[in-house]
């Protein structure tokens, strides 16, 4: 094990050391969203995650973020555990009517302002789902929400340049501003 | 033949009369007392194991097999009084089922114990969606009446159904004496999607779909499975070249989560770097899915009659790429999990699941097989390609949360192994096999091994070749009840690492 932490120092950050096509990619957004989130937040932004129904592969990616080729702590980008301490609900899943009522409250338990980002096509439209009796339909019949990210599941790349483009478009969330969404931004 | 010998086929064919079409086992439809009869004999014979019990307008089936032999057969109950008798007296795992089909479909379980619902919260826009006329929903949702426990000192923790982590929701009611849990209570149908009512008249395609997508995380197997049984209803076989696609497949996501969950269960032993070290090999799996198929959770690339996108030279060589360099530092986290004596002493011992449990409960995956319950689909009943393959199906008697760790370990190695030797295999052909035209009403079924376990789907497609009834049972519905007997007696702490070991759906089991 101090074998492979000795080495990981000397060789650097694992962040994106890797060579495989699309790195550069991703290696230009996580600079992009390092840059955007200093100039634009002045802190670190809290992002709370609400699974409001989903397949689960939703939120495997966006644990993917966390792994060391992505790392978006590094970015001032940390997962919160409690509503209470986010600045985002990021929400994934065609909202299911047995967690309507935990999406609101979590909802209810982020303090003002906040933004919410409905991720994946689920929580865009409700996807597949949309018709079914269960469902009560994507993120927005719920919540207002501010930005999506599509994909299904969106690939961490794809993930990083939503929170980029949230970053870049609006600055700090304002209270109270039930804002329109940022379109199929692609992410 | 005698009595105690008489073969579970056997024994379903002198009570019943067999279905028409039902592949590859055979389907009997039983009369009450028959089924009844059914029910004294799973009592006296434990080796006849629940592989699934649901329910459709009217009529309820279930799914057996022979653990000793493999026989495996179905049997099926019509259901004039809207109610059939229960079987949770005799195989436990059938309560929660049961009570799933009472939401679903508005039959009566006769004799279950637990009057609750289990799915149905009251919160959906109708009632009993697979019942022939669905009902309006009864209205306000009154509280759910968990189990009440007395006693000197005990206090309760509310948790969920919203997590604190990056993970789906359910609910945990754990009843605690200082620091020790004496109870722990699920209540989980929060992800209910009504997917089985949405495939409904779906061609088999696009009902695939939503198939891989019950599970993310095990979108190959059970759009595998949801594929295969349609296959058989239709008798239809894959092409040899997309049987074997679809195992490298299977292989690559069983791959990816088992080192994701290893480094997820060190994570909450206390031992970060793991944590780390494990997400990194499974991004690199996930980033060779994506070069070889398109997709990183491989979704809608196995299709009914074979695949939806072959395996190419590009694809061969990103996993010519991943395989040796995985292999070897796989086997160095290994080796660094197995000396970390700090992190052992959180693993061993803790979150024990008996043998009689596992077996009382049919548990499959690495819950069963860390409990002494050596089954793997992919040997019992075996499907192609694997009975071609040479594998090992890894047991252990203990119980912990570290035996579920040694399995998962062991099933990577043997992955691993398992795509080396079917790229070996691999020639060229078609990929895909044309769906015949349906003229008649058939049923398939068919048993897949996910990372989590077995995997049963079961259709019934129409004379008009559309899905008519689709079920599909994981592995999860056996694992999350032996969720609560492992923590008791373990301190609350210890239930991330215990939860993280099982790793069982939410969304798989809440359909
Ligand atoms: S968008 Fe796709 S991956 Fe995400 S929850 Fe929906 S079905 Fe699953």
């Amino acid at each position: 094990m101090f074998g492979i932490i000795a080495r990981n120092l000397l060789k650097g950050s694992r962040s994106e050391a890797v060579s495989e096509p699309g790195d550069r990619a991703v290696q230009d957004l996580l600079a992009k969203l390092h840059a955007a989130a200093r100039r634009r937040l002045g802190r670190s932004l809290a992002i709370r995650q609400v699974d409001a129904g989903s397949c689960n592969a939703c939120e495997l990616e966006i644990q993917a973020l966390s792994n060391p080729l992505y790392d978006l702590e590094r970015l001032g980008l940390s997962f919160v555990a409690s509503p209470r301490h986010a600045d985002v609900l990021l929400v994934t899943g065609p909202v299911t009517a047995n967690m309507r009522e935990g999406l609101l409250k979590t909802w209810e338990a982020t303090p003002d302002p906040k933004w919410v980002v409905a991720l994946g096509q689920c929580a865009i439209d409700g996807h597949l789902f949309a018709d079914s009796y269960a469902v009560v339909g994507g993120v927005s019949q719920v919540l207002p929400v501010d930005l999506v990210i599509p994909g299904c599941p969106p690939r961490p790349a794809d993930i990083l340049a939503g929170l980029l483009a949230l970053i870049e478009a609006e600055g700090r969330p304002q209270a109270g501003v039930a804002a329109s969404t940022a379109g199929a931004d692609k992410g | 033949m005698t009595v105690d010998r008489i073969s579970l086929t056997d024994f379903l064919a002198a009570l019943g009369t067999p279905a028409a079409r039902h592949e590859p086992w055979p389907r009997f439809e039983l009369s009450v007392e028959g089924w009844t009869g059914l029910r004294d004999r799973l009592a006296a014979v434990p080796a006849w194991s629940l592989l699934g019990l649901w329910g459709e307008t009217g009529m309820v089936h279930l799914a057996l097999r022979d653990d000793t032999d493999g026989d495996i057969a179905v049997a099926s109950l019509t259901c004039p009084q809207q109610s059939f008798p229960s079987l949770s007296g005799v195989r436990p795992a059938a309560k929660r089922l049961e009570r799933a089909i009472q939401d679903l479909t508005g039959l009566a379980a006769d004799g279950l114990d637990d009057p609750r619902p289990w799915l149905d919260h009251d919160r959906w826009r109708l009632r009993h969606p697979l019942a022939a006329v669905p009902g309006a929903p009864l209205g306000e949702p009154a509280p759910y009446p968990f189990l009440p426990s007395d006693g000197e000192g005990l206090h309760q923790i509310p948790v969920g159904p919203v997590h604190a982590g990056i993970i789906e929701p359910g609910h945990f009611r754990f009843t605690c004496q200082g620091e020790t849990v004496v109870r722990l209570e699920e209540r989980l149908g929060y992800v209910h999607k009504g997917v089985e009512r949405l495939m409904k008249g779906r061609l088999p395609e696009e009902a695939a779909r939503l198939a891989g997508r019950l599970s993310g995380d095990s979108s190959v197997a059970h759009t595998l499975a949801f594929c295969l049984a349609v296959e058989a209803a239709l008798g239809v076989t894959a092409p040899r070249r997309a049987q074997l696609v679809r195992a490298v497949m299977a292989e690559l996501e069983r791959i990816a989560n088992h080192v994701n969950d290893i480094g997820a269960i060190a994570n909450d032993g206390g031992f970060a770097f793991l944590l780390a070290e494990c997400a990194v090999l499974r991004e690199q799996v996930m980033r060779t899915n994506e070069r070889c198929f398109g997709h990183r959770f491989l979704m809608d690339r196995v299709v009914p009659g074979g695949i939806a996108v072959d395996l190419k030279q590009e694809g061969r060589q990103a996993l010519a790429d991943l395989l040796p360099v995985f292999a070897k530092r796989f086997r160095k986290l290994v080796s660094i999990y197995d000396a970390k004596s700090s992190l052992l002493d959180r693993t061993v011992g803790t979150g024990v699941v008996s043998s009689d449990l596992a077996h009382r409960f049919g548990a499959g995956g690495y819950v069963g097989r860390a409990s002494s319950r050596g089954l793997d689909a992919r040997r019992m009943p075996g499907y192609a390609p694997y009975d071609e393959l040479d594998f090992q199906v890894p047991v252990l008697p203990e119980g912990d949360v570290n035996a579920r760790v040694w399995i998962r370990i062991r099933e990577v190695e043997q992955s691993l192994d398992l795509i080396a030797q079917i790229l070996k295999r691999l020639e060229s052909g078609p990929g895909r096999a044309f769906l015949p035209e349906s003229h008649a009403v058939s049923e398939g079924m068919a048993l897949v091994e996910g990372f989590r376990g077995e995997i049963l789907a079961w259709v019934r497609i129409s004379d008009g070749g559309r899905i008519e009834r689709a079920h599909s049972r994981d592995p999860s519905w056996f694992q999350w009840p032996l969720l609560e007997a492992a923590i008791e007696g373990n301190i609350v702490a210890d239930f991330p690492l215990c939860n993280k070991s099982f790793n069982c759906s939410y969304s798989g089991h809440d359909l």
